[in-house]
């Protein structure tokens, strides 16, 4: 081994640490899944036989499907309405770019600023008002268009040629074709960071749903959870693998699409 | 709809290089061509939508959360209160609000920076050329974002329990002699808390901080090399003042996130023990939802909130600025 190779020890050293306290938690809640309660309790760190097992009280004991169910429509209409909504205004912002347009997205970009804790109160009585409290609408609108995911596709816009809307509008295609047909296929990395974001933010997104969903009919899975641990009884193995299953659909969606993550968020702060 | 259309510089037509902005005021004011104004108003119309959703979500509710922090009242029945500042008169006498927002400053200045510093070595060593295996890195580490907050707060909630794994890992290397009540005392639990910050948010600061690495101009580098810098003369003289916004950002961010925290404070020590984990989001939430709900005061709470983040948002600001 060479003097450099011997150097880097410590650099591949600390990076192995850093992977093992990453993954040795969802390891642990992985292993748990399989694991009785009272095996769980004991710390058990090799898998068990007990899944199935654990399945059955799960579902024998908490709504799962209903909560599965809500989760998934919640996070989907999230994730659709904010793509279209956020990254047509980040075009346009680029696009058709002018001083007022600029001054309005500065305005917009205060927003990030504004902690949710400021606007909860106010929205839970417009909702409670529109007679909306339990809808999907409630749970939904205030995620839809955030000034951040309209920052990442205005500055995705930046390195977009405008010689080529020029020649598509020459061929006679109207705008919104343009952006349709032309734009958005060649945003697919800022659509799946966009996408990503919006949909793991939805998924376990916990305090709003809580507050606005007031029957438990319509609970989500991060309630789901919560609810299971200030329960009286805990089985232990079938808690850690609600846990499972609730964290599997992020972790494959962010796998699934982590390349193109890392490129969105290089391209939106270039 | 035609005054904010007055000053357009059309830049589909004109094409200029993206990014370049044209000195303002240098060019007359001509009178718009049919079609250039039809493409403003279209530009209006796609941005309507998505800008009129974030006024009725965050701009709206947040003035009328300034009125309804001058009212008194218990549930839907509220009154003007008198004095019209009441509720904030109250703030600075509430023992709970001063605790809960004395422990979420806690974990903000123990944690961010800890934070930040783990964030930008794994960054760097994970852009070092020499490095192997980056993907699996970059991804492992990363993980821990893809999941929940209330998931992992679940999970260490049982890492942590009393007859937990933390305490039979650690009797079993010798480290303790006997169980620890992690979750039972103020300290220790607190502790949890923050291990659990860091665990869920490090990787994901370390993934804006690597994007910025990334985008450095190689040849700073190569000139710093050239003039004779070492590595660490190198990274702090040159990559650093490089990295200052994203630092500011992820600073600013992190900030915001630990003064809004609720679900680890609700799940995984439900505040306690007595309150002392509590963060002032979770108290927030309690005066607002749980026995008599009184919107009046948790508004006050939340104006309150607002307006520490956005001190302390001016604060980062001002320093990020001064390092020049």
């Amino acid at each position: 081994m060479t003097k450099t190779q011997l150097r880097r020890i410590p650099a591949y050293a600390f990076l192995s640490l850093a992977v093992f306290l990453s993954v040795f938690p969802l390891y642990f809640m992985a292993v748990s899944a399989t694991n009785t309660s009272n095996e769980v309790v004991a710390s058990k760190l090799l898998p068990g036989s007990h899944l199935l097992e654990n399945f059955q009280t799960l579902v024998d004991s908490q709504p799962l499907g209903s909560a599965l169910y809500h989760s998934s429509v919640n996070a989907i209409a999230t994730t659709v309405l904010a793509l279209i909504l956020c990254s047509i205004a980040g075009y346009a912002f680029e696009i058709y770019h002018s001083r007022a347009k600029d001054a309005v997205m500065a305005i917009l970009l205060l927003a990030i600023m504004i902690p949710f804790a400021a606007t909860m109160i106010p929205l839970f009585r417009l909702f409670a008002q529109l007679g909306m409290v339990n809808s999907t609408f409630a749970v939904i609108v205030p995620l839809i268009a955030t000034p951040f995911l309209i920052l990442l596709f205005r500055q995705a816009s930046r390195s977009f040629p405008h010689e080529i809307i020029e020649a598509a509008r020459l061929d006679g295609l109207g705008e919104v074709s343009i952006f349709a047909r032309i734009y958005l296929p060649t945003m697919k990395p800022t659509l799946a960071a966009a996408g990503v974001i919006t949909f793991l933010f939805s998924w376990n997104n916990f305090l709003w749903p809580k507050v606005i969903l007031v029957d438990n009919a319509y609970q989500t899975l991060p309630m789901l959870l919560s609810n299971m641990r200030a329960g009286y009884v805990t089985d232990y193995g079938s808690l850690m693998l609600a846990v499972f299953i609730v964290s599997v659909p992020t972790m494959v969606v962010f796998l699934a699409l982590q390349r193109h993550f890392a490129e969105g968020v290089t391209g939106a702060i270039k | 709809m035609s005054a904010p259309t007055a000053p357009t510089e059309d830049r589909a037509s004109s094409a200029p290089p993206p990014g370049t902005k044209e000195s303002p005021g240098s060019s007359k004011r001509v009178p718009l061509s049919a079609i250039a104004r039809r493409r403003s108003l279209t530009g209006w119309s796609f941005i309507i939508p998505a800008a009129a959703l974030i006024v009725l979500v965050n701009f709206w509710p947040m003035i009328q959360a300034l009125f309804l922090s001058l009212q008194t009242g218990r549930g839907t029945r509220l009154t003007w209160a008198e004095p019209l500042w009441l509720n904030y008169q109250r703030l600075f006498e509430d023992e709970t609000f001063r605790l809960t927002l004395s422990t979420t400053f806690i974990y903000l200045i123990i944690q961010v920076p800890i934070m930040l510093t783990i964030a930008m070595v794994l960054a760097n060593l994970l852009n070092a050329p020499w490095l192997r295996w980056k993907g699996f890195w970059r991804t492992a580490i990363f993980l821990p974002c893809a999941v929940g907050l209330v998931s992992y707060a679940l999970v260490f909630r049982q890492i942590f329990a009393t007859d937990g794994l933390a305490n039979d890992l650690l009797i079993k290397f010798g480290l303790l002699d006997a169980n620890v009540n992690w979750l039972g005392q103020t300290g220790t639990a607190r502790m949890v808390i923050i291990l659990g910050l860091l665990w869920r948010w490090t990787g994901y600061n370390m993934i804006f901080f690597l994007a910025a690495l990334q985008n450095i101009d190689r040849s700073t580098l190569e000139a710093a090399r050239v003039d004779g810098a070492n590595g660490f003369k190198t990274f702090w003289y040159v990559t650093m003042p490089q990295l200052k916004p994203i630092i500011l950002l992820c600073a600013i961010l992190s900030t915001n996130g630990t003064l809004q925290m609720f679900d680890e404070s609700f799940n995984l020590t439900n505040g306690g023990p007595g309150n002392t984990t509590m963060t002032v989001s979770h108290y927030l939430y309690n005066v607002s939802f749980r026995n008599s709900p009184n919107f009046g005061y948790a508004a006050a709470i939340s104006y309150a909130i607002l307006i520490i983040v956005a001190i302390l948002a001016a604060i980062q600001m001002k320093v990020g600025d001064k390092r020049d």
